[in-house]
C-alpha cells in the first residue's frame, strides 16, 4: 500500500502491478509497470528506496530483463469459426482451459506486447472477455540483492537504576 | 530482571529508555489505560488544548534540542488531529514519535466508536508508522520508531497501539538489535566525490555557500563556520537555517529567495559555484528552475540519496552526513596542495566587491516610522532585545518573513517555524515545546494575528505551567500575506483577508490569569517589549502596526530569483500639459 501509495500520490498511471512471495517468507516482490516521465524515472526509484519497507528498487527499463505476463482469454465462437480459434492459440503457443458450445477460455504466456497481438486477434473472432495478470519480470544482470545488517541497540544499563 | 506488566506501562518503560522527558498530549476513551499509568509516573505529561498543538509542541521540542518530541492522542478524532504536525515534521525533517491509542483490536474495521484508520491516513505523512497487533511487539517497535525518527533524514513517526495491546500484560524483552534491512543511512561521503569537490572549490572565482536545515539537523554550524572561514566564501542561510552560520558572522550576506535580500538573491544567480549543503533547493529559494543559478557549478551535500538531483542535476553529489563530509573536506582545505589559485583569489576579491555594492544598494533596512509601528520596526526590536541569543518561535505570514530578515540568530536551533509546510497556528505551541525544552531560555512567540487566533486555547496551557513565553502579536487587522498577494496580483479584491474582531489583549491574558497590553505608538514599543521581557510569567503583547505594509523584496511566483521587485509601485507622474 506504501508502494502504491507511493506513486499515486505524484500521479504516476500504475499499469499493472504484481506481488508475491519471495523464497524467503518474509520478503515479498513487486512488479510494477508505471508511465514515468524518462527524466524522473530515477527519482521515482529513489522514493521507492527511501521506503523504510523496501529492500531495493530497480528500474528495468533500460537493463536487460525478461517479461512475463499471462492472460486468460474467454471467447465466444460461431460453430465455423472454432477451428480457425484453435488454430491461432496454437501459432501463439496458448492453450485450451475450457471448452463449451458457446466459445473456448485460452491461455496465454508470453511478453506482454505477444499478448496484446494475441488479444486483437481474439476480438476479430466474437465477443472476449480477458483477464490479465500484469507484467513479471527478472533481470539478467548479476546483482546481489543488499540488506542492511541489524543495528546494536546501546546497551541500556544505566537505565536500569533508575527504573525499579 | 523481568516482571509482568501492562502494555501501557512497557510503552512508558520503553519510552523512559529513549530518554523521553515530556509527553504532549490529550487523553481519550482508548488511552485511559495509559494514562492511568502515566498518573504517577516520572514522565511529565503536558496536557494541551488541542491535538494540534500537542504535535506542534512536540516539534518545538524536537526544533529547540535536537531530541525527539513525542506526542499523544487518542483514537479516531485525536489521531486525525495530529496529522496537520506530522505533515509539518515530514516536510521541515523533524524528529517526532506520535503515539496514537486505537480501538480493541477485534473492533478494527467495524466502524467501532471513536475508531479511524490511523495507520492509512497517517502513511504518507509519515516516515514510517505502525499498528502494533500484539504486545511482544511493542518494545521492538518503539525502539525501531525513535531509531527511524531520529536517524538519517529526521522525520516523524507514528505508532497505533489497540486498547487491548495496552491492556494486555507481559514481561518487558530487552531489546538487542534493529532489524530494518531496508533502511539504509548513508553518513559517510563518497572520497572520491570530496576530492572533486575541493578541485572545484580551488578554483572557483565567484562562489557561495548556500547552507540550510541539514546543517542544523546534523549539528554542524562549527563545522560550517570552520569552511566558510579557511575559504573565505560568501554564505547565504535558508528560512530552515537560519543560525546554522551565526548571522553576525561577516561571511553571511542574509536567507536568499521569495523573500531573501536582494544582495543574496543576486549572488546567487550570479555564482559559479554553489555549495550547497544540507538543502533541497526549495521552491521558495529557487525560483524558476530553469533561471536558477544559471552560471553555477553546484557541489550538494545531502544525507537524503532522493534529494540529489531532485531539482537541480549536481556537478559533485555527495551523499553523507554533512557534518562528517564537511570534516573530512575542511581536513582536505588544510593540506598545502588545496590552496586556491591565483586567478581564484583574485576573483574572489572582485567577487566579495560585487557582493558589498549589492548589500549597499538594497540592504535589508527595518524602517520606521513616527506615527504608526511598522513592522519592520518591531522586528528589530525584538532583535535589539534577543541579542542573538533568545529562542524566537514564528508563525506564518508576513510577520514570519520579517521576523526571518530582521532578527538574527547566533546558534542554530533558536529559530522555530514551520518552513515546507507553512502551518498556521504554529507558532506559539511549538515556543511552548521550546520553552518545555530549554527552561532557560528566553522564548518569544512571534505570530501575526490570523495565527495567533488560531492557538488561543493554548493560553491555558502556558498559564498552567507557568510558562514564561513573550507572545508577540503582530496585528495588521488582516491575513497579511494573503492580503499582499491580493494587492499584487488580484487588482486589491482583498476577498476574506480581513480580520475584524481581535479580542482585547489585557482582557484575554487577564482571563486566562496573565498580563496583557495592546500598544499602537512607536515611542512605546521598545519600553513595552522590555516590560514584557523582565515579566516573570508569560506576557501576551499585542502590536497593532500599519495595515498595508508588503515584504519587500519579493520574488513573484514563476519568475526567477534576481527579478525581484523591490518596494512598492511607485504612482506614475502625468506629464504636465
Amino acid at each position: 500500500m506504501r508502494v502504491t501509495g507511493l506513486l499515486s500520490q505524484r500521479g504516476y498511471n500504475i499499469e499493472s502491478l504484481t506481488v508475491a512471495r519471495t523464497l524467503d517468507p518474509e520478503l515479498s516482490r513487486m512488479t510494477i509497470a508505471v508511465e514515468v516521465d524518462p527524466g524522473l524515472r530515477q527519482q521515482v526509484i529513489k522514493q521507492m528506496n527511501k521506503l523504510i519497507n523496501v529492500l531495493q528498487a530497480t528500474d528495468l527499463t533500460e537493463s536487460p530483463a525478461v517479461t512475463r505476463e499471462l492472460v486468460l482469454v474467454r471467447v465466444r465462437t460461431a460453430q465455423q469459426t472454432r477451428a480457425a480459434v484453435l488454430k491461432e492459440a496454437e501459432i501463439f503457443g496458448g492453450r485450451v482451459v475450457d471448452s463449451s458450445t458457446e466459445g473456448f477460455a485460452i491461455e496465454v504466456t508470453g511478453d506482454p506486447e505477444k499478448l496484446n497481438e494475441f488479444i486483437d486477434v481474439m476480438r476479430s473472432y466474437g465477443e472476449i472477455e480477458v483477464t490479465r495478470s500484469g507484467a513479471v519480470a527478472i533481470g539478467l544482470e548479476n546483482k546481489k540483492l543488499r540488506l542492511q545488517p541489524p543495528v546494536p541497540t546501546r546497551a541500556g544499563n544505566e537505565l536500569e537504576e533508575t527504573v525499579q | 530482571m523481568s516482571t509482568l506488566m501492562s502494555g501501557a506501562r512497557m510503552l512508558l518503560e520503553c519510552l523512559s529508555r529513549e530518554g523521553v522527558d515530556s509527553i504532549f498530549g490529550y487523553p481519550g476513551g482508548v488511552t485511559l489505560p495509559l494514562y492511568d499509568v502515566l498518573y504517577d509516573h516520572h514522565i511529565r505529561h503536558v496536557l494541551v488544548r488541542h491535538e494540534e498543538n500537542a504535535a506542534f509542541a512536540a516539534e518545538g521540542y524536537a526544533r529547540a534540542t535536537g531530541k525527539v518530541g513525542v506526542c499523544c492522542a487518542t483514537s479516531g478524532p485525536g489521531a486525525t488531529n495530529l496529522t496537520t504536525g506530522l505533515v509539518d515534521a515530514m516536510m521541515d525533517s523533524i524528529p517526532i514519535v506520535a503515539i496514537t491509542g486505537q480501538v480493541t483490536s477485534k473492533l478494527i474495521g467495524s466502524d467501532a466508536f471513536q475508531e479511524a484508520d490511523t495507520f492509512g491516513i497517517t502513511r504518507s505523512c509519515t516516515k514510517h508508522n505502525y499498528l502494533v497487533k500484539r504486545l511482544e511487539d511493542l518494545p521492538q517497535i518503539i525502539h525501531e520508531a525513535f531509531y527511524v525518527a531520529a536517524s538519517g533524514r529526521p522525520g516523524p513517526v507514528l505508532v497505533d497501539i489497540p486498547k487491548d495491546v495496552f491492556q494486555a500484560q507481559g514481561h518487558y524483552q530487552h531489546v538487542t538489535a534493529i532489524h530494518l534491512p531496508g533502511y539504509k543511512v548513508f553518513t559517510e561521503g563518497h572520497t572520491g566525490q570530496i576530492r572533486r569537490a575541493v578541485q572545484l572549490i580551488r578554483l572557483a572565482e565567484r562562489p557561495l555557500v548556500y547552507a540550510g536545515g541539514g546543517i542544523v539537523a546534523a549539528g554542524a554550524a562549527t563545522e560550517l563556520r570552520e569552511f566558510v572561514e579557511r575559504t573565505g566564501f560568501p554564505a547565504v542561510n535558508t528560512l530552515m537555517g537560519l543560525g546554522a552560520l551565526p548571522s553576525t558572522h561577516p561571511n553571511f550576506i542574509s536567507m536568499p529567495g521569495m523573500h531573501g535580500s536582494y544582495a543574496a538573491n543576486m549572488a546567487m544567480s550570479a555564482a559559479d559555484l554553489l555549495i550547497a549543503l544540507g538543502v533541497r533547493f526549495d521552491d521558495r529559494v529557487t525560483g524558476r528552475l530553469a533561471a536558477f543559478a544559471p552560471h553555477a557549478k553546484v557541489i550538494h551535500v545531502d544525507i537524503d540519496p532522493a534529494e540529489i538531483g531532485k531539482n537541480r542535476a549536481p556537478d559533485v553529489p555527495i551523499v553523507g552526513d554533512v557534518k562528517r563530509v564537511l570534516i573530512r573536506i575542511n581536513q582536505a582545505l588544510a593540506e598545502p596542495k588545496a590552496k586556491p589559485v591565483a586567478q581564484a583569489e583574485s576573483g574572489c576579491r572582485a567577487w566579495w566587491e560585487q557582493i558589498r555594492r549589492w548589500k549597499q544598494e538594497h540592504p535589508l533596512q527595518p524602517v520606521s516610522s513616527d506615527s504608526e509601528i511598522k513592522p519592520q520596526h518591531l522586528m528589530a526590536e525584538i532583535d535589539r532585545l534577543s541579542e542573538g541569543q533568545a529562542i524566537v518561535a514564528a508563525d506564518v505570514g508576513q510577520h514570519q518573513m520579517w521576523a526571518a530578515q530582521l532578527i538574527r540568530f547566533n546558534e542554530p536551533r533558536l529559530w522555530l517555524n514551520s518552513g515546507g509546510l507553512g502551518a498556521m497556528g504554529f507558532g506559539l505551541p511549538a515556543a511552548m515545546g521550546a520553552q518545555f525544552a530549554r527552561p532557560d531560555k528566553l522564548v518569544f512567540a512571534v505570530v501575526g494575528d490570523g495565527g495567533f487566533q488560531m492557538s488561543i486555547p493554548e493560553l491555558a496551557t502556558i498559564t498552567s505551567f507557568g510558562l514564561p513565553i513573550k507572545i508577540v502579536v503582530m496585528n495588521n487587522g488582516y491575513l497579511g500575506m494573503i492580503r499582499q498577494w491580493q494587492e499584487l496580483f488580484y487588482n486589491n479584491r482583498l476577498s476574506a483577508a480581513e480580520l475584524d474582531c481581535f479580542p482585547d489583549a489585557e482582557k484575554l491574558a487577564g482571563a486566562y490569569g496573565f498580563k496583557g497590553r495592546t500598544i499602537e505608538k512607536p515611542s512605546e514599543l521598545a519600553a513595552a517589549l522590555e516590560t514584557a521581557v523582565k515579566e516573570p510569567g508569560p506576557y501576551l503583547l499585542n502590536v497593532r502596526v500599519s495595515p498595508a505594509e508588503c515584504v519587500y523584496p519579493m520574488v513573484p511566483a514563476g519568475g526567477a530569483i534576481n527579478e525581484m521587485v523591490l518596494g512598492p509601485p511607485q504612482p506614475v507622474v502625468e506629464a504636465a500639459q
